[in-house]
């Protein structure tokens, strides 16, 4: 799986949450899930189950408390991913 | 963890409370009862000349034992007790209206409890087992609310 890949697949996690649909189009890896897309706390962790059924992988505690922006997210699903 | 136990620790009191008795619970499900007393003050004008309980009564009812009491339940004693419980989502169906002096029994069932949220098929029944509410109802359970 690619980079592009990864974030294409994390985008359509991500898109049924957001509240700020033009935050959504100019995403990239600076993008903040709550500052930026407007997703409440309850959705985050929807994401972060969407993540781990996509990827095959298990989201701890200590990584989901980090996981607020696309690049903590990236940098969590590749860390896990390595860990299989 | 007992009935009583658990209904002291929900944040709620009267006129706002919406459980009588938590019957029985487990790590999977919880189930509750709550009689709607008469003299309810909401009775007076939903509807006028007409009580019936309000629909969104009826779900808060179904969040208070299905998420409420049940993540008391679920986080036991392990947890700070200042948690502080947020209702985060609903998607209910109606079947059957509730009159005033009915008893009502709430079954939830657990979907998932992860990173603080609990979220819940909710079922809302009569005495004799017929459907009022079913629903799907999430809440997270946190230390501090955001404005």
């Amino acid at each position: 799986m690619t980079q592009t890949e990864i974030i294409d697949t994390l985008k359509s996690i991500v898109k049924p949450y957001v509240q700020n649909q033009q935050a959504f189009e100019t995403l990239d890896e600076k993008t903040d899930f709550v500052k930026d897309l407007q997703i409440n706390s309850a959705n985050l962790v929807d994401i972060a189950l969407d993540t781990e059924d996509a990827f095959g992988i298990e989201i701890d505690n200590e990584s989901m408390q980090r996981m607020l922006t696309v690049e903590a997210a990236l940098s969590i699903i590749e860390e896990k991913r390595a860990q299989k | 963890m007992e009935s009583a136990k658990i209904i002291s620790r929900l944040p709620y009191s009267e006129p706002f409370l919406f459980v009588d008795e938590i019957i029985s619970v487990d790590e999977n499900s919880i189930l509750g009862s709550f009689r709607f007393d008469e003299n309810l003050d909401f009775y007076r004008g939903h509807f006028r000349n007409n009580p019936i309980t309000p629909g969104v009564i009826l779900i808060e009812c179904m969040a208070q034992i299905g998420l409420a009491a049940f993540g008391i339940y679920l986080i036991k004693d392990e947890t700070d007790r200042n948690v502080q419980f947020v209702f985060t989502s609903s998607e209910a169906e109606f079947l059957k209206p509730v009159f005033p002096g009915e008893t009502v029994f709430v079954t939830s069932r657990k979907i998932y409890f992860r990173f603080g949220k609990l979220k819940c098929e909710v079922i809302m029944e009569t005495e004799p087992g017929e459907k009022i509410c079913k629903a799907t109802l999430s809440g997270m359970i946190t230390n501090q609310i955001v404005p």
